[in-house]
């Protein structure tokens, strides 16, 4: 068994983890990464990355099939395309390998040393570490807990067999012909959407009354109308009950039971924090349910013990664990620092996309503010028109007295490219003003949000 | 319907301009005919001019502080009759500082249509925004990153600074200007630093005062002399013609006579000099300026011909002019041409003034506070009323010695009231 010292422990190289190494390097703390998996963690491997490379291959294909249907506007013609998913599927790995390696050199550039093997914690200041070559213990004065999330299983369905997890989907080289999609939110909206390009006849099973629950209805609504049009069929305020004697998934409905055809089964319905297996138990951290509980600093309930990322709650998103990581950094080199971020932004990559930031009107209004909301459909829009998608509009929140900006949301396509200039919006504390006083680039998207915010203001200028 | 352009009046002999004070008017509003539509300053005065027409207001001629020529176009109105311009044609001339020549019965031309004014192309801002509010509880407060940060490096606690950025947000000035005011020992029950800066244009008679002082204490090199009166004479004479009734007489009145009195042998302190053409100009009539605190600020009427008046004239004649001048209703005649001037400021007089002589006169007389002290009568200490006199002189006509002697005359003339009042 060898020993290795250190200032900083990480555990976890996803997003958060590899982002508060890098930083930490930076500033000259001597620091260790340890991780079973290639450096990127979920987002990289199994997560963001991979998924938008499949929905960017199941995009070009489903365009061309509709070209080939004939009748395209823009005068294309083109005859049965053909896909080939297990070529996607190891471009789409190639990709990954690149970030993957990238993610090493950034580290290895910062002086982090990075141990592959999954590590046990015996204290706040040690952990164990099984790797290829056998044991290493490390000793570190700050521990970084960022072991991140994995998919939930549905217990009547364990992953296995026909029923795969979004890391599973990811893995298919083979469009399956039937998939049934259980939980309607964004990971398995934006997977199903993809394999219904792909060709699969999908159904999402959802359980709540709507689909992306946490969106309002004026969000989601081109969402659905979208997924219509792809042919997915959508079953809202459903249960799905488990595999059915005639291979399908059997769900039941207000309409009664049924079992839908379902070559695969893919189970999206959440995910929770990796707190079990790194000897968590033996440091006995305050929890906060299943995850753990920390304050503005990201400082856990013991001494020199900090988490970040998914393990310490939502919204579960990389960037936000990546901030996470930064100050966590930054606060173990003796920098003051505190968590004073005032908004995350989050996107959905179904298709329309969604885009949200800060307050809708209806969380805007509950917080006592009195609104002023406008959106601006991308109808009106010129860019929108000339990408032949007009569906979706971006919607502005502000409050009436002083016109600070509380939200912005979109959904349309490509709008997730719009969320830098809404959190730039909100995170400076701009008011209406600030925004209908800044030219917008014609044609583009981002023209819109200048409409809304004018619009808020009474005078648009193109509605 | 026709637009009717209103010049400024020719409001008084001798005037050229005047400044705007203050619209009885905005943009929109119905205007009644000889209702008062602008107020506007001239060397003292200040003056109300009445709408000649009933109509709506649909442009103002400069903004309160501007100075205006005589014959220069003040407003517009909407008047049910013709007018005397072409509505069409009724573009807003710019608002010139320099006077048109503009003949006062104009003919009907309609004038050169020109560009707008950006101040009336501009639609009025109606979400006017309130200046920023205390954040209510809880509320994070409002600053960019960079803000946050550099908070952050000095230790700022940005829930304790005011921001003065729209919606409240904390500017990187605020933040050096929290932090130059010894920012970080703030606590929460603290009371915070006020580096609010107010901005007050220095305009109408507040200006005319201005200039005034500065004129004054720049060309004029005073002496001031600080003298003793024994006033428990004058006060025993006083309190009986107060008894006999008719209006309660101050001292001042008893004052204006002393001067007119004391001048009279000393005609050289009852006088203008005009320095830039050489020349003393001694007036045989003795005009009595009061220098009057108003709403607005001092202002100086006049009680003209002192010297040909009763004591309880003088008081009247006191009596009307000053409050003249503090409803601000005022002639011009009322508030100029005084030889001398009288300063008092009543109960809260002080010990002592330096008074500041009101040009171009060569004299003024400051009344101090009225208190019964000792007075050593010779054999004992006796408790009389007595009042101190501070008055300025204009030391390049009035050598200390007539000073002196003046203000001995007063004194002697205010300890023994009779000599006031009894010729040869």
């Amino acid at each position: 068994m060898t020993d290795l010292t250190c200032k900083l422990l990480i555990l976890g190289a996803g997003p958060g983890g590899y982002v508060c190494a890098i930083r930490a390097g930076q500033l000259g703390v001597d620091t260790v990464i340890v991780d079973p998996e290639p450096p990127g963690g979920t987002c990289l491997n199994v997560g963001c990355i991979p998924s938008k490379a499949l929905i960017h291959a199941a995009e070009e294909f489903h365009r061309l099939v509709e070209i080939a249907g004939g009748g395209s506007p823009l005068g294309i013609t083109a005859t049965a395309p053909a896909m080939d998913l297990s070529r996607a599927k190891d471009w789409k790995d190639g990709i990954v390998r690149r970030l993957n390696e990238g993610v090493s050199t950034l580290m290895k550039r910062a002086k982090v040393r990075h141990v592959t093997g999954r590590a046990v914690l015996r204290d706040g200041k040690s952990a164990v570490v099984q790797t290829a070559e056998g044991e290493i213990r490390i000793e570190a004065e700050a521990v970084v807990i960022a072991t991140g999330s994995a998919p939930v299983e549905v217990p009547s369905l364990p992953f296995g067999g026909k029923v795969i997890s979004s890391t599973g989907a990811l893995a298919l080289t083979e469009v399956p012909k039937t998939l049934a999609v259980v939980g309607g939110g964004y990971i398995g909206l934006e997977l199903g959407t993809a394999f219904a390009k792909l060709g699969a006849k999908v159904t999402a099973v959802e359980a709540a009354g709507k689909i992306l629950p946490q969106y309002d209805a004026e969000l989601t609504r081109p969402v659905a109308a979208r997924l219509e049009a792809l042919g997915v069929r959508v079953l809202t305020g459903a249960k799905a009950e488990g595999l059915g004697e005639g291979g399908g998934l059997r769900v039941w409905t207000t309409d009664g039971h049924d079992e839908i055809d379902a070559e695969k089964v893919l189970v999206t319905v959440g995910r929770r924090p990796v707190t079990a297996g790194i000897g968590l138990e033996n440091l006995g951290l305050e929890m906060d349910g299943s995850f753990i509980r920390v304050d503005g600093r990201c400082r856990a309930s013991m001494r020199g013990v900090y988490a970040i990322g998914d393990v310490t709650g939502e919204p579960m998103l990389a960037h936000r664990a990546m901030a996470q990581g930064e100050m966590v950094a930054e606060i173990v080199a003796g920098q003051t620092r505190s968590w004073d971020r005032r908004v995350i932004p989050a996107v959905c990559f179904t298709d329309p996309e969604i885009v949200t930031v800060g307050l809708s009107p209806d969380q805007a209004r509950a917080e006592g503010h009195e609104v002023l909301a406008a959106s601006f459909p991308f109808q009106a829009n010129g860019r929108a028109m000339t990408t032949g998608r007009e569906d979706g509009f971006v919607r502005v929140v502000a409050r009436k007295e002083d016109h600070l900006v509380l939200g912005l949301q979109a959904v349309g396509a490509g709008v997730s490219e719009l969320s830098a200039a809404f959190a730039l919006v909100l995170e400076n504390a701009m008011v209406l003003e600030d925004v209908t006083g800044t030219i917008h680039a014609h044609p583009t998207q981002g023209e819109a949000l200048h409409e809304a915010c004018l619009r808020a203001l009474g005078h648009a200028l193109h509605i | 319907m026709g637009i009717l352009s209103i010049r400024l009046p020719d409001i008084g002999e001798g005037i050229a301009e005047a400044e705007l004070v203050e619209w009885m008017v905005a943009e929109g509003d119905t205007i009644r005919e000889d209702a008062a539509m602008v107020a506007v300053m001239t060397d003292k005065a200040t003056v109300e001019i009445p709408s000649p027409a009933t109509g709506k207001v649909v442009w103002l001629g400069g903004e309160p502080g501007r100075t205006m020529a005589v014959g220069a176009e003040l407003i517009r109105l909407e008047v049910d009759g013709p007018g005397n311009m072409k509505a069409d044609a009724a573009e807003p001339a710019p608002a010139a500082a320099a006077p048109e020549p503009a003949p006062k019965d104009a003919p009907k031309a309609a004038p050169k249509p020109e560009p707008k004014p950006e101040s009336v192309a501009r639609p009025a801002p109606k979400a006017a925004r309130a200046p920023a509010s205390p954040r209510k509880e809880g509320e994070k407060p409002l600053a960019s990153p960079s803000v946050r940060a550099r908070a952050r490096e000095a230790g700022a606690d940005l829930r304790f600074l005011r921001g003065t950025g729209p919606a409240g947000r904390i500017t990187h000035q605020d933040l050096d200007d929290w932090l130059s005011h010894g920012g970080p020992t703030g606590g929460p029950g603290r009371v915070q630093p006020d580096v609010s800066v107010e901005e007050i244009r220095v305009i109408g008679l507040r200006r005319k005062i201005a200039e005034k002082m500065a004129l004054a204490k720049r060309e004029i090199p005073h002496i001031t002399i600080v003298e003793e009166v024994d006033m428990q004479a004058l006060e025993d004479l006083r309190g009986r013609l107060n008894a006999e009734g008719g209006e309660r007489l101050t001292v001042l009145p008893f004052l204006m006579k002393a001067i007119a009195r004391a001048v009279k042998a000393q005609p050289a302190l009852n006088a203008h000099f005009d320095g830039e053409a050489g020349v003393i100009r001694r007036y045989g009539g003795v005009h009595v300026g009061i220098a009057t605190q108003t709403g607005t600020g001092l202002m100086v009427p006049v009680v003209r011909h002192v010297e040909a008046m009763g004591l309880r004239e003088a008081a009247a004649e006191l009596a009307r002019v000053s409050a003249a001048a503090r409803e601000g209703s005022a002639t011009r005649d009322e508030l100029s041409g005084s030889t001398i001037t009288i300063t008092s400021l009543g109960p809260l007089g002080a010990i002592a003034t330096t008074p500041i002589i009101n040009h171009p006169e060569v004299a003024i007389v400051g009344v101090n506070r009225m208190a019964v002290r000792p007075f050593w009568n010779g054999t004992a200490f006796e408790p009389r009323k007595m009042m101190n006199l501070s008055c300025s002189f204009d030391h390049r006509v009035i050598d200390g010695w007539d000073a002196a002697v003046f203000v001995q005359k007063l004194k002697s003339l205010l300890e023994a009231p009779a000599m006031i009042f009894v010729d040869g």
